[in-house]
């Protein structure tokens, strides 16, 4: 109870907040609001928005419903931020974990792994992942989870060597409490706020990481992605540049739902850490 | 300067283990990829038997094992032999050397302008911290943060090159105009201005944060007041004291920060037609020239290590704590 509180006393947590049950809003109903099949043709190609009382958003080049596509668009962005954030988070944690408690040579190891996946580009290394294993919607997700637990690895490590030998842990290990025990029951609850925060941080990046793959065509080509929208409304910017900047706008807002959610978690977990 | 030879020493010793998982994770990927070099092969020359496949199998190399396989390509690799270009006909060696300079050019800029105008933007939030200039560079930070480049660059585009007719909407150089010297440099300059806006934005929105962080954090320390006490006049305390002390942290970003803005060049080089190593990483992967792109993602994790081993070089020049024991 103390920590929403905390969390409605920050102003940037009250915005993002307010807009991310926007955006979890239009997902939800997006069946129910616009039942016909976002990929399909909904009326005459490239009608500007508010020219047609059908369809208020207009249609792009391809014929589809903007408006339709938006709302399915954000089903499609949330799940795939969220199941890529479960991935990165929980490989993350669990190399940090390990790392951080058992130190020594297991650490440099796993620490020498963890540059690697650093010193490689991100976006480079999914290019690499999409070109071997395929461009399928379960592929992408997995693959940007793959691409970004670098950093919550680095955080959880850094509390687990912090924390692992603090009193509470040599009490409970003074009990007889094995490894596993420790890591899950003991530490790792104590280094999981930092965590928590930045998996807010880690959505965003999924999120505009997919966007990116979709807008060049290495995504999913039959998912109702907005790059994917971004992309085809490409070819008649000169003219119609609402096609792409409609879904561009919606991008925009889901990613700053979840930093400004990200810093009001921020102020009201960890008040002396700096999100960035 | 003993000191910094001993650093940079230590610092090269460790990017080695670094380099070869990378390396060995690259091979091991391309073992996991569906079809090797030959099926590739016998599907340009329109298929063929499989005794051909398995001659040029051996001639290849690939019927010995995964481990000697792997030796071979670390040895070819020693040698700067990244193979053949399916797409380009020519070693991707020499395919990624075409391509370096551009990147090499619009990283910079990138980087000197996300680098220099955050640090302007958080200077200028920290020393009138809560007030309204504060509230609208915060804002703008977090706005800039959230906004895809892909997206700001063809509205840029829109705005600038269509509406406009300000700015050239793609390419490196006007084609065929035959400029040189001054004119030459002008018309690239022209070119890589909305690609640098574009990739250097949210670049901007992290270096605007940790330098205002970063202000306020030293601003509270005990030698500030005491430059304060002895009559400074705030100026002066902000720009020699201050701001010396609270760039540190903005140089070890540069490092951090520097392997997710050659990722980003990937987007923002496709969506201005820039000929550099983001654009061929995109065309490699539509036209399944996996050589060169194992080549790139070499290139650019030696490019990283590069910057990095240069970044920890300055930090420890400017701050002479760093390596002094040990």
């Amino acid at each position: 109870m103390k920590a929403v509180r905390a969390y409605l006393r920050s102003p940037a947590g009250i915005i993002g907040a307010v807009l991310l049950v926007a955006v979890i809003a239009a997902a939800l109903s997006a069946d129910w609001l616009f039942p016909r099949d976002p990929m399909a043709l909904a009326g005459r190609p490239l009608q500007w928005p508010g020219a047609n009382p059908r369809l208020p958003l207009g249609t792009d080049n391809l014929g589809r419903d903007i408006a339709g596509f938006i709302f399915h668009g954000a089903r499609v962005s949330l799940l795939i931020g969220l199941v890529a954030s479960v991935v990165a988070v929980g490989i993350g944690v669990l190399v940090g974990a390990v790392a951080g408690f058992y130190g020594g040579w297991v650490d440099d190891l796993l620490m020498r792994i963890t540059e690697a996946f650093q010193t490689v580009p991100n976006f480079i290394l999914l290019l690499v992942l999409v070109a071997v294993f395929g461009s399928e919607l379960e592929v992408i997700t997995i693959a940007i989870g793959l691409v970004g637990w670098t950093a919550p690895c680095r955080l959880v490590r850094a509390e687990f060597l912090s924390l692992r030998s603090r009193e509470f842990v040599l009490a409970a290990r003074g009990l007889g409490m094995r490894d596993a025990q420790l890591i899950l029951g003991e530490v790792l609850p104590n280094a999981l706020p930092p965590v928590i925060v930045y998996a807010s941080v880690t959505m965003a990046i999924a999120i505009l990481l997919e966007s990116a793959l979709a807008f060049l065509g290495l995504s999913d080509p039959n998912v109702a992605s907005w790059g994917n929208m971004i992309g085809a409304g490409r070819s008649v910017l000169r003219t119609e540049w609402y096609v792409s900047a409609i879904p561009g706008a919606a991008i925009l807002t889901t990613v700053l739902a979840f930093s400004l959610v990200g810093q009001g978690l921020n102020d009201a977990l960890n008040p002396r850490m700096q999100v960035l | 300067m003993k000191r910094l030879g001993g650093l940079a020493l230590r610092r090269l010793a460790q990017s080695l283990p670094v380099l070869a998982i990378i390396l060995i994770g690259l091979f091991l990927l391309l073992q996991l990829a569906p079809g090797d070099t030959v099926d590739a092969l016998m599907a340009q020359m329109g298929g063929g038997s499989a005794e051909d496949a398995a001659r040029l199998r051996t001639q290849y190399g690939l019927d010995a094992g995964v481990a000697v396989q792997l030796g071979r390509y670390l040895l070819r690799l020693l040698t700067f032999d990244l193979g053949q270009s399916a797409i380009y006909g020519k070693p991707v060696a020499s395919v990624i050397a075409e391509r370096l300079a551009v990147t090499a050019m619009f990283m910079s800029c990138a980087l000197a302008f996300a680098f220099s105008a955050g640090l302007v933007l958080g200077v200028l939030a920290a020393r009138r911290v809560n007030g309204w200039p504060d509230t609208v560079i915060s804002t703008l930070g977090l706005v800039f943060y959230a906004i895809p480049s892909f997206w700001l660059g063809l509205m840029l585009i829109v705005l600038f090159s269509v509406k406009l007719a300000w700015l050239p909407p793609g390419g490196f150089e006007s084609i065929g105009a035959g400029l040189s010297g001054l004119d030459r440099v002008l018309d690239i300059a022209t070119h890589l201005v909305l690609p640098t806006l574009s990739l250097a934005l949210i670049f901007l929105a992290i270096y605007l944060r940790l330098m205002r962080a970063s202000m306020l954090e030293v601003m509270n320390l005990d030698f500030v007041r005491t430059a304060r006490a002895k009559g400074l006049s705030e100026g002066h305390v902000l720009w020699r004291h201050v701001l010396r002390n609270a760039l540190l942290p903005m140089v070890t970003f540069i490092g951090l920060q520097f392997s997710t803005m050659l990722g980003g060049s990937v987007v923002i080089e496709s969506v201005f037609s820039l000929p550099g190593l983001g654009r061929l990483a995109f065309e490699s992967v539509v036209q399944r020239d996996l050589n060169t792109l194992l080549g790139i993602v070499l290139v650019s994790a030696v490019l990283v290590i590069i910057v990095n081993f240069l970044v920890d070089i300055l930090y420890a020049k400017l701050d002479p704590r760093i390596g002094a024991n040990s």
